[in-house]
């Protein structure tokens, strides 16, 4: 699903690489925690996968697509297969949620039954039922992050990226999104996240890949947030 | 589906950026209007010109008794020196075309006639007035041919060119049009700086919108194609308004006002306003287009 062939990634004025010969590869339907501390390269690497930026050296791979040689014109079609989620939800503030969800569809020129048949299946499948109306600014945090996946999964994309999904919400709130995330895994999505979250990390047991300084420094599969002791 | 969401899109955001659409609208209005009035104005220059041209003569005055340029030192015309113009002019065809005499007492008729109610015609004795072959040129503008043949030549006093006389006219009128030009391609400068700026404020207050529309993968034209119909709305309504303004210019100020005081000459017709109203059109729907669309390349990257 995403492989990253010895890629480093230098922003301009900068002396330190931002990812530094990084090569690993991420499996269809795995689920990964990415940690580290801030400015470790978390950022860098999922928007590498995005093709918000372009590799300095090596290559990435996502879904069988070398990004770097991906035209521009292209670059859109191949987004429509991935689900972005992050820290700051990013829902439109005068939509309601069945809005949100259906903007995603209609901006790639989705026919409008489509649209009516999809919106309300994905708002039950990240339990928002009976919430169609509501506007962000009258739900609580986890409601609202719960619309954005609703937004980034409601096309089925192949992969979903989540940016720190956790990282505005209480820890009882992030139990709730992360079982629905573990739920969207199950049915088959490949799921690639950022953390700081510890908690969450230890409790799910999945593979761990840690950078440091832009660096791998640990990849383990079924791992926890810290070294294991 | 597509269309109706593209129209919402652009319905609201000429309601959100009202301020700065109005300018547009009034800026393309006001440019457009006077690039029209300058095509207008020439229009006018050439109409005048067919209609002028048509009509102007070369006159050759003959000397007289009292005329007193080198070329009449011999004193007045001789019938010699007469049948040998006339013979000369002749030999100028095709270029002339037809060859008038008028004697000094067609011309003193002609001059009765002409000023039939100025105490000037009590005046002006027969002998004062010169003798001259008019003559008529195919092609008006090849005048020099006749000028430096008969110019000076003895018992030629005088080569008078009318096209001059009109020419100095249609200068002034050329004068203008360059003037009304100038300010018309300054306004459209100061257009396109002014939707270059709404683009921007546009795709800025849009950020949110646009940075999802590329995170679900929305195609570049599909998230640029509201701000450019938005410019092109705007840009479009502003030509209709100077397509207005030239229509009233043609139909108040040339019809109704100017022309029944000018009867001797001939006015544009509405057929050149109906060739000026598209290029108004199309210049302004393309040159608020390109402006976005080159202001969006930059604004709204993949």
């Amino acid at each position: 699903m995403i492989l990253f062939d010895h890629v480093t990634k230098l922003y301009a004025n900068q002396e330190r690489p931002a990812l530094d010969d990084v090569s690993l590869e991420i499996e269809k339907g795995e689920f990964v925690f990415l940690v580290g501390p801030s400015g470790s390269g978390k950022s860098t690497f999922l928007r590498l996968i995005l093709r918000e930026e372009r590799p300095t050296k090596g290559a990435v791979w996502v879904a069988g697509k070398e990004l770097g040689h991906l035209s521009n014109w292209k670059i859109p079609y191949f987004r429509r297969q991935i689900g972005t989620v992050f820290q700051d939800f990013r829902l439109l503030p005068n939509k309601t949620v069945a809005e949100n969800v259906a903007f995603a569809l209609e901006v790639i020129g989705k026919p409008k039954a489509h649209i009516n048949k999809v919106v309300p299946e994905v708002l039950e499948v990240v339990g928002l039922e009976g919430k169609e109306h509501r506007r962000p600014d009258e739900l609580s945090g986890g409601e609202q992050q719960r619309v954005a996946i609703a937004r980034a999964f409601v096309n089925r994309p192949m992969l979903l990226i989540a940016d720190e999904p956790t990282g505005n919400l209480d820890p009882g709130t992030s139990v709730g999104i992360m079982q629905l995330l573990d739920r969207l895994n199950r049915l088959g999505t490949t799921v690639v996240m950022s953390t700081h979250d510890s908690n969450i990390v230890d409790q799910m047991r999945r593979r761990v890949i840690e950078l440091e300084g832009g660096h791998v420094v640990r990849d383990q599969s079924r791992g926890v947030y810290g070294y294991a002791q | 589906m597509r269309a109706q969401f593209v129209a919402r899109e652009v319905s609201h955001g000429l309601r959100r950026n009202l301020t700065m659409t109005l300018a547009v609208i009034i800026t393309v209005a006001v440019s457009l209007g006077l690039f029209g009035g300058a095509l207008l104005l020439r229009a006018q220059v050439t109409t005048m010109k067919d209609f002028w041209y048509d009509k102007v003569e070369v006159s050759l005055f003959l000397c007289g008794k009292g005329s007193d340029t080198a070329s009449c030192a011999g004193g007045a015309v001789t019938k010699a020196q007469r049948d040998q113009i006339k013979s000369d002019l002749e030999g100028l065809k095709p270029l002339v075309e037809e060859i008038y005499y008028e004697s000094q007492a067609e011309a003193y008729q002609h001059f009765q006639e002409q000023f039939k109610n100025s105490p000037i015609a009590d005046n002006v004795r027969e002998s004062a007035l010169p003798e001259s072959f008019r003559v008529k040129l195919s092609d008006p503008t090849k005048y020099e041919v006749v000028a430096s043949a008969f110019a000076g030549r003895p018992g030629v006093e005088q080569v008078n060119d009318q096209r001059q006389i009109l020419d100095k006219f249609f200068k002034l009128l050329g004068g203008l049009q360059a003037i009304a030009l100038a300010i018309a391609l300054t306004m459209l400068v100061v257009t396109v700086l002014l939707i270059v700026n709404t683009m921007r404020v546009a795709a800025f207050s849009r950020r949110r919108e646009t940075s999802i529309m590329r995170l679900v993968g929305a195609s570049n034209f599909y998230i640029q194609l509201p701000f450019l119909l938005e410019a092109a709305f705007a840009a479009g309504v502003g030509a209709l308004a100077a397509i207005g303004a030239l229509v009233l210019t043609k139909a108040v100020l040339v019809d109704s006002i100017v022309a029944p005081s000018f009867q001797f000459t001939s006015f544009v017709g509405w057929d050149a306003v109906i060739t000026i109203a598209p290029i108004l059109f199309i210049t302004g729907i393309v040159l608020s287009g390109l402006a976005a669309f080159f202001t969006l390349r930059k604004y709204l990257r993949v």
